[in-house]
């Protein structure tokens, strides 16, 4: 069982690193792009002592606690068996 | 009074303000080793710039779990003296000492400058000595100095009267262009509700010889050695 989270910037916080990504890709020739906003992914393998539900509670905990900073970020856990 | 300076792995700025309170300052002053928790000799304790864990997930996020930082948000509940430099204000922020983050600078740079950061107030026990609206020149070296909060925590900050340092002209104007990082309303430093846990950006350790471009850093470490002398 794998447990995925992804961390993202909260909407109202600026993300440079995004914008200068988005310039670098409008420089390519991409068009149609209105925004480019930078996250993090983390994959966390589960062993088989925890079960989907505890392993979405501790991912979540975990996502919450040190994974992300709730001051500037929001998270989304998943769980693939 | 004795002054402890947190090392953790990648700390590097630790020597620097060891030497600023053993020959400027001429205190007795201790390295603490991250595994550390005892802290109870001390009477402020000094978290120095650096790139703790490589700055790996965010500046400052692993550091914080690091034993010794029980230990210091034990002691700054009792009301003991704490002072982030750089790296040590991110991993203060992140410990929830301080409210809000340091993000990545708005132009993605590594900015490593002399700057002017202008004093918004002398009532700590770290600026003290310091004039209102007097401006300081101090280096600053980060790519993670971008100051942010929210709204609220914004107009707590206002009015209580604890941003400490912002960016400013040489004249002490406030502008976009004398901010090197984008911080939110030109912040450079802060200190908690309480007053006796102070983060900044700028180097005051770095800042206390004219020989190294400015010595406007002292007053700051003179400030902390007077209130703990009038305190003993």
């Amino acid at each position: 069982m794998k447990a995925k989270v992804y961390v993202t910037l909260k909407p109202s916080v600026l993300d440079p690193q995004g914008k200068a990504i988005k310039h670098s890709v409008e420089l390519l020739g991409y068009q149609g792009i209105s925004d480019i906003r930078q996250g993090k992914y983390f994959e966390i393998a589960i062993d088989g002592s925890l079960n989907e539900e505890q392993a979405r509670e501790s991912a979540t905990r975990m996502a919450r606690e040190v994974l992300s900073n709730p001051i500037i970020e929001d998270f989304l856990v998943e769980i693939e068996a | 009074m004795k002054f402890g300076v947190i090392v953790f792995p990648g700390s590097n700025c630790d020597h620097d303000a060891y030497h600023v309170i053993s020959k400027h300052v001429g205190q007795p002053v201790d390295f603490v080793w991250h595994r550390d928790t005892d802290l109870s000799s001390y009477d402020a304790v000094i978290i120095p710039g650096g790139f703790s864990y490589g700055d790996y997930l965010r500046a400052g996020a692993l550091a914080r779990f690091s034993p010794v930082m029980n230990s210091v948000k034990q002691f700054a509940a009792e009301g003991k003296l704490v002072l982030g430099i750089c790296n040590g204000f991110q991993i203060l922020c992140e410990a929830g000492l301080l409210p809000g983050a340091l993000i990545r600078n708005r132009d993605l740079h590594f900015v490593c400058e002399h700057v002017n950061v202008r004093v918004e107030s002398t009532n700590t026990p770290f600026t003290n000595e310091l004039k209102q609206g007097s401006v300081l020149r101090m280096p600053i070296a980060h790519a993670e100095g971008n100051y942010v909060c929210d709204d609220a925590a914004l107009a707590e900050l206002q009015r209580e009267d604890r941003i400490i340092f912002r960016y400013c002209e040489p004249d002490g104007r406030l502008s976009n262009e004398a901010n090197p990082n984008g911080s939110r309303d030109n912040i450079a430093g802060i200190c908690n509700r309480e007053r006796n846990v102070m983060g900044l950006m700028p180097h005051p350790e770095r800042a206390c010889e004219d020989l190294l471009g400015s010595s406007d850093g002292r007053i700051v470490f003179s400030s902390l050695a007077g209130i703990l002398a009038a305190a003993a």
